[in-house]
C-alpha cells in the first residue's frame, strides 16, 4: 500500500468521523459516540503510517541527489512538512492528535463535531487547491533545521488553537439566551460562512475538472457557485448562502439544548478553549515567531523585515496575547474572551493561506 | 500643596500605564494598524498602491486616497511617527506594568507557608478527607516518603494528637512572566541597535572581481573595511531537472592585499568576517560579456588537467595527438522534440554546454557537445575525457551585506522568551497541607492543595501521593469519608 493509498483512506475516515459525531450530537447514543471516536482512531493510525511511509520515500528521494548526506541530515531534509500539501496533511495529524488527548482526558465525544470539519475543512483544501502531492526538491532557502523545527511546531501550535475554536464556538453556542445576542449573531455568521465554504469546495471538487483545479487556486475557488461566470449561478448561491445563514441564526439556538444534553458545560469548554490556548501560545511564539525570524536571518541576514507573511503571524499573536491578557489579567470571562478565540483562528487561517491567496508573500514557502 | 499635586499627577500617570486595559487598547491598535501595513504594499512605488486602490475607491479617488494615505505614513507605516509611538506607549505599559506588580508577587514567592487548621484546609480549592487504621506515626511516615518520592521538601509541626505536613514546590515560576516581558523590551532593545549601528545593503560581485564597499541604495556605497572578492559563483541542479539544489559562490577576504579568509557559502550558510556577514541571495548573467572556458582534460587513464579557454580557442590532449577547437556555446542546452534541433531555451545558465570541434590525425573532424551538467558527454572514444567545468567570469552572485551588532541580543532575548513561555505555561506553583489527626489506632487525614494553574494535573498528583502513601500504610485501603 502506498502512502497516498493511505491518505486517502484517512480522509475518508476522517469525513466519516465528522458525519458520524454529528449524528452523535443528535441522537445522542452512546454506541454512535464510540463508532465515531473508533473512526477517528482509525484515521489517525492510517495517517500516522502514511507520514511515516512519507518521510522514509522523502529521505531516500534526498539521498538519490545528495548520497554525501549523514543519517541525520536526509531525516531531517526528508521530513514531510516542505510544501502545502504536506503541511496540510500535518495540520490534519495535528488537529487530530490533540483533539484525540482532550477527548480522553475530558471523557467527552462532542467536541468532536465542531473539531472534525476542520480536518475536512483542511482535506478538502487540499484537493481542491491542486496543491502537488509529489514529493519535491527542496529549493536552496528551504534547506535548514530552523525552518523545519519552525513549520512542525507552528503547525502543532496552529492545532491547538483550532481545537480552542472548536471549544469556543461551542461555547458561544451554549451560553446564548437569544437570537439577538451580538456575539450569537457573530457566531452565526462565521460558522455560516465556514460550513458554505466547506460546501462550495464540495462542489467545485465534484463539479470542476481536474484541470481546471491543477490551475492557480486563486483562479478556480469557488468558482463553480458564489464566483461562477454565469450570473445565475451566482444569484442562486448569494441567495441560498444567505438564506443559509439565517437559517443557521434561526435554528442554532437549538444546539443550546443538544449540547446541554451531552454533559459538556459552558465552564468545561471555556477551559479546554483556554487550555489549548496555553498550549498553542508558547508554540507558536518559539516556533513560529522566533524560529521563523532565526531562520529569515541565517538564510537572509534579516530576522524581520515586516512582510505580510511575518506581520500576519505578528497579528495572531497579539490577537493571543490579548486573550492571555483579557483572560488571565483583566479578569474577562465568557463570550468575551470566547470571541477572541475566534478572532485569533481566523487570525491562523489567513495567517497560513489568506496571506499566499490574497496577498502577495515574499516567502517562497506555502505557495504551492 | 504644589508637592501633593505634582504627585497626583505622577500618580495617575504611573496609574494609567500600570494598567492592564491600556496594554489591551494597545494591542488591539497594534494589531489593527498592522493589517493596513500587509495589505498596502509598503515602501513601494506610488503608481503600484494607486492602482491597488483604485479597486477599493475607483479610478478618480484613488490618487486622493494615495495622498491621505501616504501622509498618514500608511505607505512606510511599521517606520511612521505614529506606529512606532505606539510601539513606545506599549514598551513603557510593559515596564511600568512590571515594575508596579512586581513587589506583590515577590511577596507571594518569598511568604513563607504556614500550618492550616482544619477547617481552612476545608476551603482549600482541593481537597481531600480519608481514615485510616493505622497508628498516627506510620501514617504520618508513609505521608512524607510520599511526598519525598513526589519531590517534595516537606516542612511539618505537631502538637499531641496532630501532625501537619505543609509543603510547596515551583514557586519561582511566577517569575516567568517577567522573564517574557523582559524579553519583549530586549527584542526592541537589540532591534534599535541593529537599526542604529547596523545597515542592510547588497552587493552584485561578478566572477573574478572584488570590491572595498557594499550598497545600501544604487547611490549609497558603504565602506566594509577590507576587500572582498568573488571567486566563482556556480547553481546546482538537481538530477536531471532544472530545479536549483543549492546556489554557492566562493568569496575572498583580503586586507592590505592579502587574503585572510576564504569560504564556499551556500544560502543559509553564510561569511562572516569582521561583524559583517555576507549572504547568497541572487545570482544572475552580466551582459555582453565573453568568460572563459574551463576544461578537465585527461587522456585514457591519465591525469587530469585544467585549462582556460576562450571562444575559438584550441587545446591538445596529451599525449594523443588529439586536438579540439571550442567554436560554440549555449547557456541552456536542449534537444526539440519534435524536430531534433538544438536549441538554447533560457538565457541563464541553466544547463550549459560547450561545442567542440575535434581533429584526429587520419580521421574526420567532428564536433560533439559537451554539457556541465552530465559529465558523461566528456568521454570521448578511446576513453580520453574532456569535461566543461565552468564558463567562469560572465556570471555575478547577489550578496546579501548586513552589519547587525543588536542581533546577539535577539537571540538571547528568543532564548529567554522561549524558557519564559515554558515555565509560564507548564509549571506551576503548587502548595500541598497535610493534617494528620489521631492516635495509636486510627487516624483521620485532610489533605488540601492550591495552584496558581494547572489545577486538573495537581489534583492528579495529589492523588498519586495519597494512593502511594496509602498502599504502604498497613491496613491497606483507605476509607473515603
Ligand atoms: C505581546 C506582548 C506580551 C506578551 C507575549 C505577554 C506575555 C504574557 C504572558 C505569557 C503572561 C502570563 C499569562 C498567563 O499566566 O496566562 C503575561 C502576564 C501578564 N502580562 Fe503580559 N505579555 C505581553 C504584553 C503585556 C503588556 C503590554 C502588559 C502591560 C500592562 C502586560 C502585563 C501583564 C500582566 C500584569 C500579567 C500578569 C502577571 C502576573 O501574573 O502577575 N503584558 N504576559
Amino acid at each position: 500500500m502506498t502512502s497516498s493509498v493511505l491518505f486517502d483512506i484517512s480522509a475518508g475516515a476522517y469525513i466519516a468521523a465528522m458525519i458520524t459525531y454529528v449524528i452523535y450530537l443528535v441522537v445522542r447514543n452512546r454506541t454512535t459516540g464510540i463508532v465515531a471516536t473508533s473512526i477517528t482512531i482509525f484515521g489517525f493510525v492510517c495517517q500516522t503510517a502514511a507520514l511515516a511511509m512519507r518521510w522514509v520515500h522523502s529521505y531516500y528521494f534526498w539521498m538519490a541527489s545528495n548520497p554525501t548526506s549523514g543519517f541525520v541530515e536526509a531525516t531531517l531534509r526528508g521530513a514531510p512538512l516542505r510544501n502545502l500539501y504536506e503541511s496540510l496533511i500535518f495540520f490534519v495529524w495535528s488537529l487530530m492528535l490533540i483533539h484525540l488527548i482532550f477527548e480522553f482526558k475530558y471523557k467527552n465525544r462532542s467536541l468532536g463535531a465542531f473539531v472534525t470539519p476542520l480536518a475536512a475543512l483542511a482535506l478538502l483544501f487540499i484537493d481542491i487547491s491542486g496543491a502537488t502531492k509529489e514529493i519535491q526538491p527542496l529549493i536552496p532557502a528551504l534547506q535548514s533545521n530552523w525552518l523545519l523545527f519552525h513549520v512542525f511546531l507552528s503547525f502543532i501550535g496552529y492545532a491547538a488553537f483550532g481545537v480552542s475554536f472548536g471549544a469556543a464556538t461551542a461555547y458561544i453556542v451554549m451560553v446564548t439566551e437569544s437570537k439577538t445576542e451580538k456575539t450569537y449573531i457573530f457566531w452565526s455568521i462565521i460558522t455560516g460562512i465556514f460550513i458554505l465554504v466547506l460546501v462550495g469546495m464540495g462542489i467545485d471538487f465534484l463539479s470542476l475538472s481536474s484541470a481546471e483545479r491543477a490551475e492557480l487556486f486563486q483562479n478556480h475557488f469557488l468558482k463553480s457557485t458564489i464566483r461562477s461566470s454565469s450570473g445565475g449561478v451566482v444569484a442562486v448561491s448569494s441567495i441560498v448562502s444567505v438564506a443559509f445563514i439565517f437559517l443557521l441564526w434561526h435554528l442554532g439556538i437549538r444546539l443550546k439544548k443538544v449540547l446541554e444534553g451531552l454533559n459538556l458545560t459552558p465552564a468545561m469548554l471555556d477551559e479546554i478553549a483556554y487550555k489549548s490556548i496555553a498550549v498553542g501560545f508558547p508554540l507558536f511564539t518559539i516556533g513560529g515567531l522566533l524560529m521563523g525570524a532565526i531562520w529569515a536571518n541565517s538564510a537572509w541576514g534579516k530576522y524581520w523585515t515586516w512582510d505580510p507573511k511575518e506581520t500576519w503571524s505578528l497579528i495572531t499573536w497579539f490577537v493571543y496575547a490579548l486573550y492571555l491578557h483579557a483572560r488571565f489579567v483583566a479578569g474577562w470571562r465568557g463570550k468575551r474572551v470566547a470571541i477572541l478565540s475566534v478572532v485569533g483562528f481566523i487570525a491562523v487561517i489567513f495567517t497560513y493561506l489568506g496571506v499566499n491567496l490574497v496577498l502577495s508573500g515574499l516567502h517562497a514557502y506555502g505557495s504551492g | 500643596m504644589e508637592d501633593k499635586e505634582k504627585k497626583d499627577i505622577f500618580e495617575s500617570i504611573w496609574k494609567f500605564f500600570a494598567s492592564v486595559r491600556l496594554a489591551i487598547v494597545v494591542l488591539i491598535v497594534l494589531a489593527g494598524s498592522s493589517i493596513i501595513g500587509t495589505i498596502v504594499e509598503q515602501k513601494a512605488e506610488p503608481a503600484k498602491n494607486i492602482t491597488l486602490l483604485a479597486k477599493f475607491f475607483g479610478d478618480s479617488a484613488a490618487p486622493t486616497v494615495y495622498n491621505i494615505f501616504a501622509k498618514l505614513g500608511f505607505m512606510d507605516m511599521y517606520g511612521s511617527w505614529w506606529f512606532t509611538t505606539f510601539l513606545a506607549v506599549f514598551s513603557v505599559n510593559l515596564i511600568v506594568c512590571s515594575i508596579d506588580r512586581f513587589p506583590k508577587t515577590w511577596r507571594v514567592i518569598k511568604k513563607p507557608q504556614k500550618p492550616l487548621s482544619d477547617s481552612a484546609i476545608k476551603s482549600m480549592p482541593i481537597r481531600k478527607d480519608l481514615t485510616f487504621r493505622t497508628g498516627l506515626d506510620t501514617a504520618k511516615e508513609q505521608f512524607l516518603k510520599s511526598l519525598k518520592a513526589s519531590r517534595y521538601r516537606v516542612n511539618e509541626s505537631s502538637e499531641e494528637n496532630t501532625v501537619r505536613l505543609y509543603t510547596q514546590k515551583g514557586r519561582y515560576a511566577r517569575l516567568a512572566v517577567y522573564v517574557v516581558h523582559l524579553s519583549i523590551l530586549l527584542i526592541f532593545a537589540g532591534a534599535i541597535i541593529g537599526v542604529r549601528y547596523g545597515f542592510k545593503g547588497y552587493l552584485n560581485l561578478p566572477e573574478g572581481r572584488s570590491s572595498s564597499v557594499a550598497y545600501i541604495s544604487p547611490t549609497e556605497p558603504i565602506e566594509l573595511g577590507f576587500v572582498v572578492k568573488c571567486n566563482w559563483y556556480d547553481t546546482q541542479y538537481y538530477v536531471d531537472s532544472d530545479t536549483p539544489r543549492e546556489f554557492q559562490s566562493e568569496l575572498s577576504i583580503f586586507e592590505n592585499g592579502k587574503e585572510v579568509l576564504k569560504k564556499t557559502i551556500e544560502v543559509n550558510d553564510p561569511l562572516k568576517y569582521k561583524g559583517i556577514t555576507f549572504f547568497q541571495s541572487s545570482y544572475g548573467m552580466m551582459p555582453d560579456t565573453v568568460g572563459y572556458f574551463v576544461l578537465d582534460i585527461a587522456p585514457a587513464g591519465g591525469p587530469e588537467k585544467r585549462v582556460w579557454l576562450r571562444l575559438g580557442d584550441s587545446f591538445e590532449i596529451p599525449g594523443t595527438g588529439i586536438t579540439g577547437m571550442i567554436n560554440d556555446f549555449s547557456t541552456a542546452l536542449t534537444r526539440d522534440r519534435d524536430t531534433g534541433k538544438l536549441n538554447t531555451y533560457s538565457k541563464n545558465m541553466v544547463n550549459p554546454a560547450v561545442a567542440i570541434e575535434f581533429a584526429e590525425p587520419g580521421r574526420d573532424t567532428y564536433t560533439g557537445w559537451i554539457l556541465k551538467r552530465y559529465p558523461d558527454t566528456g568521454f570521448l572514444p578511446g576513453g580520453h575525457s574532456v569535461k566543461f567545468a565552468d564558463y567562469w567570469g560572465v556570471e555575478y552572485t547577489g550578496l546579501q551585506v548586513t552589519k547587525d551588532p543588536g542581533v546577539w541580543l535577539i537571540y538571547l532575548a528568543s532564548t529567554l522568551m522561549g524558557v519564559g513561555l515554558y515555565i509560564c505555561f507548564f509549571i506551576s506553583h503548587k502548595k500541598i497541607w497535610i493534617n494528620i489527626t489521631g492516635n495509636k489506632k486510627s487516624v483521620r487525614v485532610a489533605i488540601g492543595g492550591s495552584t496558581n494553574r494547572n489545577r486538573i494535573n495537581f489534583e492528579k498528583e495529589i492523588d498519586k501521593i495519597i494512593s502511594r502513601a496509602s498502599e504502604s500504610i498497613e491496613g491497606g485501603q483507605p476509607s473515603k469519608k
